[in-house]
């Protein structure tokens, strides 16, 4: 036996992926997970970072609304470290529809969320950014997610439970066996090295790409990729999370978190081939901006970070290849049972909120599978923290964010980073109000050293630079221009890069 | 107060202005914000050749030393860039291969100078390079704190004890035969690059850093010091909030430090910088000038601002004020007669001055030049 043998293989380093293999890994199960690029890469990375109450789907989807809450309830328990619990206001503004408010409480409380109608007055004092015209507020317990950590600490968990994960590796084949699936050929994306790993069962938990991996087993998902801008301020204007109480709609959420908050988001839908150069166009800023603004007028005096979007992985819930009846809801296809292909399920739909019911769904799966009679503890195993070492002694990487020399180093040796965007979604270096412009580089000359390898790097820097402007010149005004205009001059005549 | 000239920026070309207008005899004032792009000067003046002879004397009334020569110089990330026109401490070499063997010599805790990409720069040159980092305890105290180890914070200390340095690196040469050394000295002291070469037996190369650029304040703090000298009036730290135009002139500006005085003057010069200065300031909606309301070239679709190629030319840099032959900006399509648009206010409008720091020199000089002759 060697180790390219495992009890299961999952495909996706998104939140879904990690929960997956945490959940796997925790039932005794041998795990691999393979992801083609970095971890949190997909729409896991790019949403609101939003701890929903559920209270948004409560009308039209109280399915949702419901496994909202219990998840929002039990992340509070197992990730802590990752949440904040602001809380959340629903107001209604005077071009809204007076009665919606009802049907929106009653529906709450069908799902088991907790929803106070407040006095618009008393939302005023809690949260003094939000629109002063507001003539209605409901209290409901939403809060804010970090899910860069959240993945994070999962597939941590995952390794401590010894799973084992390749990043920048691209499954690029499946090893069938007759109507069996019996594992997947991988490529290394820098290295080019191709390797096989074998096992009876392989997850795909690919979000949005999932269609192209099922269509690599010889399967076919009907998705429709829906893509969702968003905005992030360069303060945080308001405490509580801040929604309009009326149908869901565009730029109706603006979320706090760290020190900035989010307004979004937009839903379009998009070709499959745009799935991975996703970018904000001027119109969808001018419309967040406007919508956000109603929100908490603050907004428009506020400047804005960047702009970015990632992809709804939505799904045609009865095979419908029309996209008429599309869910937001969870959807676990065992391709055995729905294709006669074994050896094979999809987990996808859903969302960050329900991450950890999709995995305990998609290991529940696995197990009945390999016979495994285990069942999930997920729910009441709080997750690891992610241990900061003692930062090097008086050095500063990022100084908008700070981020120790100390805190990079830790993550170039422990954390599997291998480009500076790697190490951003681990440290934050470069998400700051420079944008990157100083600490780029510094960071940059770090991963030089630590790699031994200063030509890739300065491509790496390259890329980077050019990834950071993507989400800066749809917002390319004010303070934000004078900020692109000293960065693009400073790394063009000064740097020479 | 009234004077013969008043000059709304305090960088490159509102100091050379300034100095150039003083040495002929008339008084002038100079409005700084006290933010410009010397902060973040490469040292070289890529858009100008051969020095013309009156940059050269004004430089070198300020005590700034220029070198020309047509070479390459080093850039801080190991590439090479083809060079001419440089402030003396910049190091121009002929050929990328400057040396056998390299010495590169940073400073523990400094992570604005990136001996890794310089090493792989130098050795793609095929140079043999070898990385120290010096602990100085002098250093010590700022490298508590973690945002002061920073250049202009190093350059300060380095400027009392760089005998040290020339001992603490010439124990560590072995068969260099040539040093590079972070642009950290001589903030105060424009001799201090000079000593260096010369307390070495190898050739030392300057390299850049992060801003802020300790060769491009020690220039913006020698020219100021040269235009106080020759009784020019420095307004550091004020800004301009209201222009009082009558017709096709500009009668006077005030200040938000001076309160209801007005500054009045027979000429005015608007040296106020791209974005970044705020000379110009950009709205989703609209590229303007915000202290006369001048007329500013710029494309309407804000669509059509951008590259999506972060390193390619963007078109927004090259948005300025429109300007009429002699350099006066227009308002509302009419000139101001005794106005002057100098340096990267004019962002590429005027490409026959070049960019960056020529611009600056060169468009200084066209205006100077037009005052001078209209008295």
């Amino acid at each position: 036996m060697n180790t390219k043998e495992f009890d299961v293989i999952i495909i996706g380093g998104g939140i879904t992926g990690a929960g997956t293999q945490r959940d796997c890994a925790m039932r005794g199960l041998r795990t691999l997970l393979i992801e083609r690029s970095d971890i949190a890469t997909g729409a896991t990375g790019r949403n609101h970072g939003l701890l929903h109450s559920g209270a948004r789907y409560a009308v039209n989807d109280p399915e949702s609304a419901a496994e909202c809450i219990r998840e929002n309830k039990i992340l509070r328990q197992i990730a802590a470290q990752c949440i904040e619990p602001t809380d959340g206001l629903f107001i209604t503004l005077p071009e809204d529809d007076p009665d919606y408010q009802k049907v929106f409480v009653e529906a709450c409380r069908r799902a088991g969320i907790d929803a106070e109608v407040i006095d618009p007055a008393l939302a005023r004092r809690l949260e003094p950014s939000v629109n002063p015209a507001l003539t209605g507020a409901v209290r409901v317990p939403d809060g804010s997610v970090d899910p860069f950590r959240l993945c994070a600490a999962n597939m941590l968990d995952a390794k401590l439970h010894g799973g084992q994960v390749r990043l920048q590796t691209e499954v690029t084949g499946f090893i069938r066996e007759g109507d069996t699936v019996r594992g997947v050929h991988t490529r290394n994306i820098r290295t080019g090295q191709e390797e096989d790993f074998y096992a009876p069962v392989t997850v795909n938990a690919c979000g949005i790409w999932g269609q192209h991996i099922a269509r690599l087993a010889g399967v076919e998902i009907g998705m429709f990729p829906s893509k969702g801008a968003l905005l992030i301020f360069a303060h945080r204007i308001n405490n509580m999370v801040i929604n309009r109480c009326r149908k869901p709609s565009n730029a109706d959420i603006l979320v706090p978190g760290d020190t900035v908050c989010v307004i979004g988001t937009t839903s379009t839908r998009i070709p499959f081939e745009e799935c991975d150069r996703v970018a904000v166009t001027p119109g969808e800023v001018d419309l967040l901006i406007t919508e956000g603004a109603k929100l908490s007028p603050a907004l428009f005096s506020t400047r804005i970070l960047r702009a970015y979007a990632g992809v709804r992985p939505l799904v045609s819930a009865d095979d419908d290849p029309s996209g008429r009846n599309i869910s937001r809801g969870i959807v676990c296809l065992d391709h055995e049972s729905r294709d006669g292909l074994r050896g094979f399920i999809t987990i996808t739909g859903g969302k960050l909120m329900t991450y950890r019911l999709m995995a305990e769904m998609a290991t529940d799966t696995v197990c009945h599978k390999l016979g495994v009679d285990k069942s999930c503890s997920t729910a009441v195993t709080p997750l690891p923290g992610l241990e900061e070492p003692a930062s090097e002694k008086g050095a500063l990487i990022c100084e908008c964010e700070n981020v120790t020399a100390g805190k990079v180093a830790h993550a170039i040796d422990q954390l599997e980073v291998s480009t500076l965007t790697d190490l951003r979604r681990r440290t934050r270096v470069g998400m700051g109000t420079c944008q990157g412009g100083l600490c780029a580089c510094r960071a940059a000359d770090r991963l030089a050293q630590a790699n031994a390898c200063a030509e890739r790097e300065r491509n790496d820097l390259a890329d980077f630079m050019q990834e950071r402007w993507k989400g800066n010149f749809p917002i390319g005004w004010g303070d934000m221009l004078r900020e692109a205009e000293y960065t693009q001059w400073v790394y063009k005549h000064v740097l020479g890069l | 107060m009234r004077f013969d000239s008043v000059i709304i920026g305090g960088g490159l070309a509102g100091l050379t202005a300034g100095i150039s207008l003083q040495e002929e005899g008339r008084s002038t004032a100079i409005v700084s914000t006290g933010q410009n792009a010397l902060h973040f000067f490469s040292g070289c003046f890529e858009s100008l050749q051969e020095p013309p002879q009156r940059m050269q004397d004004l430089f070198a009334g300020a005590g700034v030393r220029l070198h020309y020569r047509e070479g390459v110089r080093l850039m801080p990330l190991g590439t090479f860039r083809p060079a001419a026109l440089a402030l003396a401490d910049i190091d121009l070499v002929p050929v990328p291969h400057f040396a056998d063997k390299v010495l590169i010599v940073g400073f523990a805790g400094f992570q604005d100078f990136f001996p890794a990409f310089l090493a792989d720069g130098l050795a793609r040159e095929g140079m043999q390079c070898r990385t120290v980092q010096l602990e100085l305890p002098e250093l010590e105290r700022l490298r508590l704190s973690p945002s002061e180890m920073r250049s202009v914070q190093i350059a300060r200390t380095l400027d009392r004890i760089w005998g040290k340095v020339i001992r603490e690196v010439k124990h560590l040469l072995r068969e260099e035969d040539a040093v590079v050394l972070p642009q950290v000295f001589g903030l105060q002291d424009p001799s201090v690059p000079e000593y260096i070469r010369q307390g070495l037996p190898v050739r030392v190369v300057f390299t850049g850093t992060l801003p802020p650029s300790v060769p491009g304040i020690r220039t913006q703090l020698l020219l100021k010091r040269r235009y106080e000298a020759l009784g020019g009036t420095y307004l550091a730290g004020d800004e301009v909030v209201t222009a009082h135009i009558h017709g096709d002139v500009v009668h006077g500006i005030a200040t938000r430090n001076l309160d209801s005085h007005c500054l009045e003057a027979g000429h005015f010069l608007l040296a106020s910088g791209s974005y970044f200065s705020k000379g110009l300031k950009s709205t989703p909606f609209d590229i303007a000038e915000p202290v006369f309301g001048l007329d500013v070239v710029h494309a309407d679709d804000r669509n059509a601002w951008y590259d999506t190629d972060f390193f390619a030319d963007q078109p927004y840099m090259q948005f300025g004020v429109k300007t009429d032959t002699a350099l006066h900006p227009l308002r509302d399509g009419q000139p101001l007669t005794n106005l002057y648009a100098i340096g990267s206010v004019l962002g590429a409008t005027r490409p026959e001055f070049g960019f960056g720091a020529g611009l600056a020199v060169r468009s200084a000089f066209a205006a100077v030049d037009q005052i001078l002759e209209s008295l």
